[in-house]
């Protein structure tokens, strides 16, 4: 069977792009970047064409650049904003030249939104007062109940719960449990993606539940439920409990004792580690990678049974690939970070951060040349991988030697496509036992 | 039709504010001696009478923070006294610190810029041009020492903002027991003859 023939490459490549831009569109900017982004999509998904990335990538830069203007504060002429921070790269800047009057007009909008109207009604009123009246009923319509309705709860709830981001996790949960050796039992595998789903939903509740002052000061997690008042911190707290109780349970007695350890130990982790010391060190991002490679080891250990090599090294491809993903996701946001009082590696330390990164990106290489030694693929595995493995080292080398955005961008998008893909040939070149090969058995 | 109406709204917005530290009071429509008055501009919305929820406003405009109007039910227990004033003064606190934040460092950013730029000899305005602006690398010698500089402050506003949420979700646990147990206890009253 060929491993891959070069449409269904092609073909897989943009499926898995397709799917990675598909939930950039949705989140612009993520706000616990240490959350790997996997996508495990069929064939038969959208297509996605190469335009159609371009275009995405430059709305995804609108947002992010959008995001950065509107710290600037607005100056009485609206010709050119005085402080812009200077693009290198022409592309670049064209995009901003396009950004500026859409920048402007959301700051001016931003600032006075009653301005327009104020000025409409000038000629239309009779009495002075009433000019701020209008301009009053306008931000007292603002005014929002806080009334919960049971036709919200679903939505709200999945807000709260990142469902998207717990989707995620779930299939790379999936992932381990599909790359671990034995015979695939399905009960298992749904108990350990629905116990794993829980105990994210959890976890992310109880992230949005300390986080709201923070959010509502940052553009991308502004509109999150408890920030907008859509749901009562109590009643927040109430859901994080009611997930996480039945979702360890179901790992620990539907699955097996070790995979619940693992699911509360992340949680914990998650919730009262990361979170906190988001703004008090830079060893958060260490921590929120362990996070991010837990759940596969969970897969694997509901599989099996037992926390033996093949799984930690499914968690080392994780825990690597974080680095430069977050790390490059990281370089823009910088003055977010700076501004909220988080502690990231890109505003104390933005040597280490590119470092890191580039470390990282090589020791990729060198995970997958383990997974044949440990017996979890074929040696057509490192093989395969290669190229994409040195393309993003390429990409953290670049990032490491011109530490600007393009670059980071790149290395960023590219980290997309790069983690599916790279579960995608490991789970192609999985070792199947009792097969007549040896270990010289390439593609064929 | 349009001006009279527009009149009413001036005169009973006119005298809201005009009273606003103390509430609406002089507002028939709006029951304001139930409303307990936040201050700031949350003070000059007034929530409908017959409405027993808070309310909560468009994000200010300075801290980002949303102000939430607090509900003073007739009969208000101890307990959910106690649970309203935390919420209050935690909601002054935080407002008062976002406000600060943002503010300092929007007018730290432009005094960062301003003397770079005047140390590398350039001006701003319109002669300067795509000279008069700092790349990204410049900022992020100001994001660096902008974040170490509040580094305490954020660290002292951490342990109490963690202090201050547990407490509320706490109290507001032990408020809706009490309001749980309570409507059981007059349930069996209200069925015994």
């Amino acid at each position: 069977m060929a491993a891959f023939p070069h449409t269904l490459s092609s073909r897989l490549l943009t499926g898995w792009v397709g799917g990675c831009v598909w939930y950039l569109e949705r989140r612009t900017v993520l706000e616990s970047p240490h959350k790997f982004m996997h996508l495990f999509r069929s064939v038969n998904k959208q297509w996605i064409t190469f335009q159609h990335f371009k275009f995405l990538r430059r709305m995804y830069v609108t947002q992010v650049n959008k995001i950065r203007n509107q710290q600037v504060k607005p100056k009485p002429e609206p010709v050119a904003p005085p402080f812009l921070e200077k693009m290198p790269s022409g592309e670049a800047k064209a995009e901003l030249d396009e950004l500026r009057p859409v920048s402007s007009a959301s700051l001016s909008l931003s600032t006075k939104p009653n301005e327009k109207e104020l000025l409409e009604l000038e000629s239309a009123s009779v009495i002075e007062s009433s000019i701020d009246v209008d301009g009053e009923t306008k931000e007292e319509k603002q005014w929002r109940e806080m009334k919960l309705h049971l036709d919200d709860l679903p939505g709200i709830l999945a807000r709260l719960s990142k469902i998207k981001l717990t989707a995620l996790v779930v299939s790379t949960t999936s992932a381990g449990f599909a790359l671990a050796p034995g015979p695939f039992d399905w009960p298992c595998f749904l108990l350990a993606s629905l116990g794993t789903g829980l105990a994210s939903c959890a976890a992310n509740s109880i992230n949005q539940f300390f986080e709201v002052p923070f959010d509502s000061n940052m553009n991308r997690t502004k509109n999150r439920p408890l920030v907008r008042g859509q749901i009562s911190p109590l009643l927040a707290v109430s859901f994080a409990a009611c997930c996480a109780v039945p979702g360890v349970a179901l790992l620990t007695w539907g699955v097996n004792p070790l995979t619940g350890a693992l699911g509360v130990f992340n949680i914990f982790l998650y919730t009262c580690c990361y979170t906190p010391l988001k703004r008090m060190s830079i060893a958060n991002t260490w921590v929120g990678a362990v996070v991010g490679a837990i759940p596969p080891v969970m897969g694997w250990t509901a599989a099996t049974g037992s926390l033996d090599a093949g799984a930690l090294l499914l968690g080392g491809i994780l825990y690597s690939w974080q680095f430069p993903h977050f790390n490059a996701l990281s370089w823009g946001l910088r003055e977010d970070y700076s501004r909220g009082g988080y502690c990231m590696m890109s505003v104390t330390h933005p040597g280490l951060c590119r470092r890191v990164a580039l470390r990282h990106c090589l020791a990729l290489v060198g995970l997958c040349i383990a997974a044949p030694v440990l017996d979890v693929t074929t040696w057509a595995f490192p093989l395969v991988s290669l190229p994409i493995n040195l393309y993003i080292s390429y990409l953290g080398f670049r990032f490491y030697k011109d530490a600007d955005r393009k670059s980071s961008r790149k290395l960023f998008f590219c980290s997309l496509w790069h983690l599916p893909l790279l579960l995608l040939l490991m789970l192609t070149c999985k070792r199947r036992p009792g097969r007549e090969e040896d270990k010289g058995d390439a593609q064929s | 039709m349009a001006v009279p109406r527009r009149g009413r709204e001036a005169l009973r917005s006119f005298l809201c504010r005009g009273l606003a530290g103390s509430g609406c009071r002089l507002d028939p429509e709006r029951g304001p001696e139930r409303r307990d008055a936040a201050p700031g501009r949350a003070s000059r919305f007034c929530p409908p009478r017959k409405s027993h929820h808070d309310w909560i406003g468009p994000p200010d405009r300075h801290s980002n923070l949303r102000p939430i109007h607090f509900y003073k039910p007739e009969k208000e227990s101890l307990l959910e006294q106690k649970l309203r004033e935390l919420r209050q003064e935690t909601q002054e606190w935080n407002q008062q610190f976002w406000a600060n934040q943002n503010l300092s460092f929007s007018k730290e950013k432009e005094d960062f810029i301003h003397a770079r730029l005047r140390a590398r000899g350039l001006g701003l305005g319109a002669e300067s041009g795509p000279k008069g602006t700092l790349s990204a690398e410049d900022m992020a010698d100001f994001y660096k020492e902008f974040l170490s500089k509040n580094f305490q402050k954020h660290m002292q506003y951490n342990r109490d903002w963690y202090r201050r949420n547990l407490a509320i979700t706490f109290i507001m646990g032990r408020v809706a027991l009490q309001r749980i147990w309570n409507r059981l206890r007059w349930k069996p009253k209200r069925m015994s003859p």
